[in-house]
């Protein structure tokens, strides 16, 4: 909607344009934006009323208002509900004309753990029905649970692309072990002698730690274990998790996940 | 459409100030100022007489009159009185009588006059001519038949104005015309549904303050109600074309209040809602009669004082048209969709 700067958009094999040619593709998609705030005064039916008023084909208010769990609502105004509800009305404002293609940008952000879950449940339904949804996320963990391929963005380009698995994969090892010390800093032979021990991958240094990737967790964490007591620091923090798409983001940015 | 028009409608009348200023404000007004400006005639006139000698008989003379009340002031309390306007002239008594009075106020000439005559007739002053007054109050000729059309044009301006402005602006601030955009409704529906829903609304305004001159001032309609009908659905119309020309690029309800303001004070002003026109100089009064305000003013006053018939009004009705159609043609080319 916001004018390319470069290239083409082609949706669903249809280019994105204005008029006649524009208006049968909006048939076949449905959108939720992250900025939209609907109309205060209007209850939910009305405003799923209006969506629906939009395309040739939709759902009825009340199968949507099913979708989402909203029945009880119906008549409630928008400004009278909570951040999950309402996010959950754009999605059904987007869900009502029956699409094909299901945009969500950013559906979770700002929402409790109750209301991502429950949103979660609205577009796994969606996908079972064979819907085909597009989702943008800073949640790492949403997208590893939601998709079936993944893109990471950074500045605008596409770094890495593939299923969760792939992209886990691809950091060529399946466990992460963080670490800290008492003392605080890290030395930098210390961080060669780690970098040199069988099965560690990769090590990366922060402000809050040491964080290496590892291939065989049973091997390197005694080893790790052994080499610290050996130089006589001690540990103020262990952890390992398996290996998400928080750690491969992090690995291919360099960074922490930023808030852009 | 209608579910766009219908959802206008249903943000508006949820809107309680916003009923207030379109409903009931002119009402307020209209009830202010027609209280105000009653007319009743001139009434009786205050009249000061100095204290001195022979003070209590020409008082008495003056207030013999229907017209008149004199009252016996000394100097300082009766040049206070004429100067704020309490009293419209002062009689000093004696030999020749002084009237003092300010000759630019209506009131005091007209008092002039009546002093003189009766305290000459007082004297023994005859007519030499006979005269017989035949009175006779011309209709629609007060200031609240004046006033009622001319509130009528304004309530339509700015109705038009506010209700199409801040709805299109705000749903721009909210990004909700970008969400709309991403569905295959048709542009040109959402901006006919302002002015669809301007209809409904129209009725309502319309009917309330025409039945309120009428109930409570008599203030009659003497041409045709259709007629009447159809020049307010096409002021309607246009000044609901000016409102999305206004709103079509403003980004910010701080923006598009000044922008209406800036289309509106104006034309309250000039156009002669509250005072005719013509008191301004007279090369002004073509630009004045230019604007659709005052074409509207022209018309409805036409039909409702005057009961002019639809054939004689088309010239303020093709430019009251032209700038609707002229604002909704532009406000479609330049109209900011996100």
């Amino acid at each position: 909607m916001t004018p390319p700067d470069s290239g083409d958009v082609e949706i669903l094999g249809t280019p994105w344009r204005e008029g006649a040619a524009g208006r049968a593709l909006r048939e076949r998609l449905g959108i939720q934006l992250q900025e939209t705030q609907l109309a205060d005064k209007l209850t939910v039916s009305e405003v799923l009323a209006l969506f629906r008023s939009f395309y040739r084909q939709s759902h009825t208010v009340e199968e949507v208002l099913a979708l989402v769990e909203l029945e009880e609502k119906r008549k409630a105004r928008v400004v009278t509900l909570s951040g999950g509800q309402k996010q959950r009305l754009a999605v059904a404002c987007a869900l009502v004309s029956k699409p094909e293609l299901l945009f969500l940008d950013e559906p979770t952000t700002g929402l409790d753990p109750q209301s991502r879950r429950q949103l979660w449940e609205i577009i796994r339904r969606f996908r079972a029905a064979g819907g085909t949804v597009l989702l943008t996320t800073h949640y790492m963990e949403e997208a590893e649970r939601l998709c079936d391929r993944v893109a990471i963005m950074d500045h605008g380009k596409i770094i890495a692309l593939g299923t969760p698995k792939e992209l886990i994969a691809s950091l060529g090892a399946d466990h992460v072990v963080d670490f800290a010390l008492t003392e605080g800093g890290i030395s930098q032979d210390l961080v060669e002698v780690l970098r040199q021990m069988g099965g560690v991958n990769a090590v990366r240094t922060g402000s809050d730690g040491v964080s290496l990737t590892v291939v065989e967790l049973h091997r390197a964490l005694p080893a790790l274990l052994a080499l610290l007591q050996q130089r006589g620091v001690e540990l103020s923090l262990l952890t390992t998790h398996h290996a998400t798409l928080d750690d491969v983001f992090v690995a291919l940015t360099g960074r922490q996940l930023r808030d852009t | 459409m209608y579910q766009l028009a219908l959802s206008r409608m249903r943000e508006f009348y949820r809107e309680p100030e916003a009923v207030f200023w379109v409903f009931g404000f002119p009402i307020v007004l209209a009830f202010a100022l027609g209280l105000a400006f009653r007319n009743t005639g001139p009434g009786r006139l205050q009249v000061g007489v100095v204290a001195g000698p022979g003070d209590s008989a020409v008082a008495a003379v003056l207030d013999s009159s229907p017209r008149l009340v004199a009252t016996v002031l000394d100097t300082a309390t009766a040049r206070l009185r004429l100067r704020t306007g309490r009293v419209a002239l002062v009689v000093i008594p004696g030999d020749p009588v002084v009237y003092r009075y300010d000759s630019t106020r209506t009131e005091s000439g007209l008092a002039r006059l009546e002093v003189d005559e009766v305290l000459q007739r007082a004297r023994g002053r005859k007519d030499l001519v006979a005269v017989r007054d035949d009175r006779a109050v011309a209709r629609g000729s007060r200031y609240i038949d004046f006033l009622i059309p001319g509130l009528l044009g304004m309530n339509l301006l700015g109705s038009g104005i506010w209700g199409v402005g801040f709805s299109v602006v705000q749903a721009r601030q909210r990004k909700l015309l970008k969400r709309y955009m991403a569905t295959p409704m048709r542009r040109s529906h959402y901006l006919l549904s302002f002015i669809l829903s301007r209809l409904v609304f129209l009725i309502v305004e319309v009917v309330a303050l025409v039945g309120f001159g009428w109930l409570l001032f008599g203030v009659a309609v003497r041409g045709s109600f259709v007629t009447l009908a159809g020049i307010t659905i096409l002021g309607s119309f246009s000044f609901a074309g000016l409102g999305l020309l206004v709103a079509s690029r403003a980004k910010t309800i701080e923006g598009v209040s000044g922008l209406m303001n800036l289309v509106m004070l104006p034309m309250w002003i000039l156009s002669g809602t509250f005072f005719s026109y013509a008191r301004f100089p007279d090369a002004m009064i073509p630009f004045v009669k230019a604007l659709p305000l005052t074409a509207l003013n022209d018309a409805l006053r036409a039909v409702m004082i005057d009961g002019a018939a639809v054939t004689s009004l088309g010239t303020p009705l093709a430019i009251v048209g032209a700038w609707g159609a002229v604002s909704f043609v532009v406000a479609l080319k330049i109209f900011r969709w996100r």
